[in-house]
């Protein structure tokens, strides 16, 4: 009778890379009906078809790469790219655009550094930032919101699924009038004469504390990222320190509520990309800090960046810019935030090379 | 302290909480495991040194017969389990993660399982607490947790410690094993009874007992047991790794064993509960530890149990009596599916250590999935007891970077492997640490091994210069010793030929034998060879007086010189103080004569300097000139002037001589001077100064002498004989010659002014030269043999 040999743990628990990315996709759920509800099918065409691209170039790389495709397909990771980009993206966003952004985030992202875990940058965030980079203009353009032709009638609202899919892929798609408005961190950035709630009363992309819509988008990706946190798919770290930093950095520059106002922290916490990147971009665990002081470091980073940005910088929006830069620091925050071990009076910090 | 004082439960970080498969092996209590009829008990079921085996083949032994001895300190001796013949000793499967075979001792089973002589301790708390560890350490008793560390020596690892603390590991949070669980439910008297004992030995001021709340039966027996008794059960939440020894006194005490010490350090002594029944039936039975409880679990088992079995029982016999299904047998597990090892084969035997045996099916404990790659996700740091990274370990084990390894505390890992457990990605990274584990060690070793090499080459290289320095020293030596023998040849033969009379060697009554002793020949060529690297270094650095290389060597080489002269002194000493050695007289002699050979050729050497120098000597001639006479003197003095070679010196005496001598040598180079001028005023008032001074130095001789403790025969007395006419004569003819020579030399020079007939002049300058050249040579010569006389 032939015996194995193994070494221990013979035991094994039940959990998966596989099971974690699929709890990421099903989380977004909530902030994907959202976007779909307030902004019409763009958001569900980007997913699948995004989601379609990454799978493809996925599985392309890995071919040429002579990986096992299936695999490293099934882990999942190349979906939450996706899923993620598609989310970060305008609803609408033409096809090319949706093309190069996941491509670049797949290819150049992640499997020219060697594919799943080697990749020092979070891949969304590099694909979404190369297409906001290149094409300002299809990446600003945000869809009306349903609810806008109450306010201003004359403006169609949602699309219905042909019209949506025919804006995204045909090429004469882009071109009606008013149909895009600007975000509500964009009206605040450029806003130099009116007190907030003027601003509040004179434009109808505000709703109650934050944008109309984003608002409530925001808090479905809240909820999502609550789930997350309770099934302990990641540690609170990270978010924590990302909201706590931003909320403290708007709470000290908000500036009041005149013109040259900055917004409330409750305006920031719930505009733009903050939620999203709060539970769903700082907490991928590649390519952010390692240890729970250094993710509510690496955190507080992207939180005190995205704010920074926002207020005295060039963009309305921050959070891939500032998850960028801190992907750059994470390694270093890696080697000076290591936990005491077990029967050390104190961590042994630092690189540890003299030379 | 009261068992009602609630204690605080610490925390531990990490953990995880694996499915507990307990309960099947917990439903028939403790059954007997029936005699086998073959035992394998291996020499080593213990940390430490391998026991050696103290019965032969064909030896019958009892129950309870020691068979082999513990080697060293942390060793343990092994017991016949039961009684019967020894049939082999020899290596034998063994139940390690290694696969590989141990020594053991085969015993048949006679099926009487007759115990020897036992001798229990009735009351031990009248026994010394050495007596007690010491009975503990002939029971053979290790733990039976599973390190297996020998108990007596865990006991008092310490010394110098007071332990303050004992605790009582119960906590068994490893799934599947109930071993202790099972002890505590039926065997809590007797574990009470060893913890009561190690409490007279260590004298601590708490017990406290761990289990964890998943064995609330096992707590309920323990508090029955222990009543009134100053000890306290601790029941804390179910979580892996509490077992652990360093987890648990986190738990109990909130401290933690200082990284690479022992809970010693902390004043702390942890022991498992089956350990304490051991203890138990060493002291109180006197029986030996020979049998121990394990769980016999799995799926493959139809009858999964806990048994008490004898140590040596094949695993396969075990296995079978708790209804081993070999077809469905997949992986055995010997220790919990955690931190248990595989077995390859059934035939290894029971040990001391072996507390769980887990038969586990391929459903059961199937193989892990092909490893995925690390995302970081740092699951396995929330898990990690020891609050370590181990996601960061896995990233440098990958690399090989042991620097990093070391510095992110590798070696605080226990191994736990609940970072493997929960690691979504199946990386086995418990695996990874062990290889580099035992990289890092290979490396050390081999590094230590590097370290030893070289310094071993070192000091070769060393020893080899050293050897080639000698032999350069001991030519030189030899070198120099081969010249003064010449240089002596040839002074006797001038010697000979010049004063006509007889050598003054050869009126030395004493037989001409014998000489140095080769040590002394030695030693003396040491001294000169010192001697000559001291003058060459004070050459160089005269030549070189900014190097202060040779500087400092001076010093060194002085003391060096100053040094190998003493010893050659010495040894010359003890040579003449020596009754008994052959010919002192002549040896003796024989110095005596090569001192003044040497005297008289410092003399010569003076002689001609005085020569060289002329009338009008420069600065740097007079000195070389008082020098050599300094030397001359010296030289003098050292020439014994009786039987002992060394002569005691009075210092007083000794420069009342120089002073004169000195006076002397002034008063003849005014002599000299006047002899040549003889209208010179000036330095006739000299010359009578110099008389003066030349007689005060006398009258201060003479006063010298008489007041020195040296009695009067051994010195030398100056000017109180008669002034020798053949001295005079041969003053009287030298001073002759000189004058002749610088009537020559000026002739010769007025002559080359002249512009004249030179070479008549030069033929008789250098008749003249000749003529003071034999001349000085006669009178040095006669010097020296008037003074040897």
């Amino acid at each position: 009778m032939a015996l194995v040999r193994m070494t221990s743990p013979h035991a094994k628990g039940n959990n998966h890379t596989q099971t974690i990315m699929l709890w990421v996709l099903g989380a977004t759920l909530p902030g994907v009906l959202t976007l779909t509800w307030f902004f019409g099918f763009g958001t569900l065409i980007n997913i699948l078809y995004a989601s379609a691209v990454a799978l493809a170039v996925e599985a392309l790389i890995l071919w040429v790469r002579k990986r096992p495709i299936g695999f490293f397909l099934r882990d999942g990771s190349a979906l939450v790219t996706a899923w993620l980009l598609a989310l970060a993206l305008p609803p609408y966003a033409p096809w090319w655009l949706t093309l190069i952004a996941v491509s670049f985030a797949i290819v150049f992202g992640k499997q020219l550094y060697g594919g799943l875990g080697q990749n020092p940058f979070n891949p969304a965030m590099l694909g979404y930032v190369v297409v906001l980079i290149s094409f300002p203009v299809e990446m600003t353009s945000w869809p009306a919101w349903r609810g806008i032709e109450a306010v201003v009638p004359d403006v169609q609202a949602t699309l219905g699924l042909m019209d949506g899919l025919s804006r995204i892929f045909l090429p004469s798609g882009g071109a009606i009038d008013g149909w895009t408005q600007a975000t509500p961190l964009d009206v605040v950035k450029t806003n130099s004469s009116l007190t907030m709630a003027e601003l509040y009363a004179a434009k109808p992309v505000f709703g109650q504390f934050a944008g109309h819509g984003w608002e409530w988008v925001s808090l479905a990706y809240l909820l999502g990222g609550a789930a997350l946190l309770y099934k302990r798919i990641y540690s609170w770290h990270a978010p924590v320190g990302m909201l706590g930093a931003l909320a403290l950095m708007s709470l000290l520059f908000w500036n009041g509520s005149g013109s040259d106002s900055n917004g409330s922290p409750l305006f920031h916490l719930f505009s733009g990309a903050t939620m999203l990147g709060a539970f769903f971009i700082v907490t991928d665990p590649v390519s952010g800090a390692t240890s729970k002081q250094g993710r509510l470091i690496f955190g507080a980073g992207v939180g005190i960046l995205v704010y920074v940005i926002r207020a005295w910088g060039g963009y309305p929006d921050a959070v891939a810019f500032a998850v960028l830069l801190m992907n750059l620091a994470a390694p270093t925050i890696d080697y000076y935030s290591t936990p005491r071990t077990y029967g050390h009076s104190k961590a042994k910090r630092g690189m540890g090379k003299t030379d | 302290m009261t068992a009602a004082t609630p204690i605080r439960i610490w925390d531990i970080p990490g953990g995880i909480h694996p499915a507990e498969n307990k309960t099947q092996s917990l439903g028939h209590g403790i059954e007997i495991a029936p005699l086998p009829a073959l035992l394998t008990v291996p020499l080593q079921q213990h940390l430490g040194g391998r026991a050696e085996p103290c019965v032969s083949v064909g030896d019958t032994v009892l129950k309870g017969q020691i068979i082999a001895e513990a080697s060293s300190m942390v060793s343990c001796p092994v017991h016949a389990p039961t009684s019967g013949t020894v049939t082999a000793i020899g290596p034998a499967p063994y139940p390690h993660a290694s696969g590989l075979e141990e020594w053991a001792i085969h015993i048949e089973a006679d099926g009487d399982d007759r115990w020897c002589e036992l001798q229990p301790v009735t009351d031990f708390r009248a026994l010394e607490p050495v007596t007690l560890l010491e009975l503990i350490r002939q029971a053979g008793i290790s733990g039976l947790g599973g390190a297996g560390f020998p108990t007596a020596v865990k006991l008092k690892a310490r010394p110098e410690q007071k332990i303050h603390t004992l605790i009582i590991n119960g906590t068994e949070c490893e799934p599947y094993i109930t071993a202790d669980d099972s002890a505590m439910r039926y065997r809590a008297p007797e574990i009470i009874a060893g913890i009561e004992i190690l409490m007279h030995v260590l004298q601590p001021e708490q017990v406290l007992i761990g289990i964890e709340d998943n064995k609330p039966e096992a707590a309920q027996a323990m508090r029955a047991a222990v009543g009134e008794r100053a000890m306290q059960v601790v029941v804390f939440p179910t979580k892996y790794p509490s077992g652990g020894e360093k987890q648990l006194i986190q738990i109990l005490t909130g401290k933690e064993v200082p990284s690479g010490g022992l809970p010693a350090d902390l004043g702390m002594v942890c022991q498992n509960v089956g350990t304490l029944l051991a203890i138990h039936d060493a002291v109180v039975l006197g029986q030996p530890l020979i049998k121990r409880i394990t769980t016999l679990t799995g799926e493959a088992l139809s009858h999964p149990t806990n048994v008490e079995a004898l140590i040596g029982t094949p695993i396969r016999e075990l296995l079978d009596f708790a209804g081993l299904q070999p077809d469905k047998l997949f992986r055995l597990v010997m220790g919990g599916p955690m931190m248990g090892f595989t077995l390859q084969s059934l035939d290894a035997p029971l040990v001391k250590t072996t507390n769980c045996l887990l038969a586990g099916t391929r459903d059961e404990l199937p193989p892990p999935p092909p490893a995925q790659p690390c995302i970081r996700c740092g699951l396995c740091a929330e898990a990690c007891p020891a609050s370590l990274l181990p996601q960061q370990l896995h990233f440098f084990a990958l690399g090989k970077d042991y620097d990093q390894l070391k510095r992110q505390h590798l070696f605080d890992c226990i191994e736990c492997g609940a970072c493997s457990y929960v690691c979504p990605s199946s990386i086995p990274l418990v695996q990874y640490y062990r290889a580099a584990k035992s990289d890092i060690r290979a490396l050390d070793l081999q590094q230590h091994k590097a370290d030893h090499s070289r310094q071993r080459f070192e000091h070769r290289q060393e020893r080899l210069q050293r050897e080639a320095e000698q032999k350069e020293r001991d030519r030189l030596a030899r070198a120099e010793k081969a010249a003064r023998i010449k240089a002596a040849k040839e002074a006797e033969a001038a010697k000979q030929a010049e004063s006509g009379a007889g050598t003054p060697t050869s009126d030395a009554p004493a037989p001409k034998a014998g000489g140095l002793s080769p040590e002394q020949k030695q030693l003396k060529i040491a001294a000169a060879t010192a001697q000559m690297a001291l003058k060459k270094a004070q050459k160089q650095l005269v030549a070189n007086p900014d190097n202060a290389e040779l500087q400092a060597q001076i010093p060194q080489l002085e003391q060096a010189a100053r040094q190998a002269q003493e010893a050659f002194d010495q040894a010359q000493g003890e040579s003449s103080n020596q009754p008994a050695a052959p010919a002192p007289q002549a040896g003796g002699d024989d110095e005596t004569k090569k001192l003044k050979i040497e005297a008289a050729m410092l003399r010569a050497a003076l002689k001609k300097a005085e020569r060289s120098a002329g009338d009008s000597p420069s600065e740097e001639q007079q000195a070389e000139i008082a020098k050599l006479r300094e030397q001359v003197e010296a030289a003098d003095a050292r020439i014994p002037a009786s039987t002992t070679t060394k002569k005691p010196v009075d210092e007083k005496l000794k420069q009342a001589k120089l002073d004169l001598a000195m006076a002397r040598a002034a008063l003849k180079k005014t002599e000299r001077a006047l002899s040549e001028n003889p209208e010179d005023a000036d330095l006739q008032a000299q010359l009578a100064n110099q008389q003066q001074a030349c007689q005060s130095a006398e009258t201060a001789l003479h006063e010298a002498e008489n007041n020195s403790p040296i009695p009067p025969p051994q010195r030398q007395l100056v000017d109180k004989k008669p002034v020798d006419e053949q001295l005079r004569a041969l003053k009287t003819s030298m001073a002759t010659c000189k004058a002749d020579f610088k009537r020559a030399e000026r002739e010769l020079k007025d002559a080359e002014q002249a512009g004249g007939d030179t070479v008549a002049a030069q033929q008789h300058l250098d008749t003249a030269r000749a003529a003071l050249d034999v001349a000085a040579k006669a009178f040095a010569d006669y010097m020296a043999s008037k003074e040897t006389n």
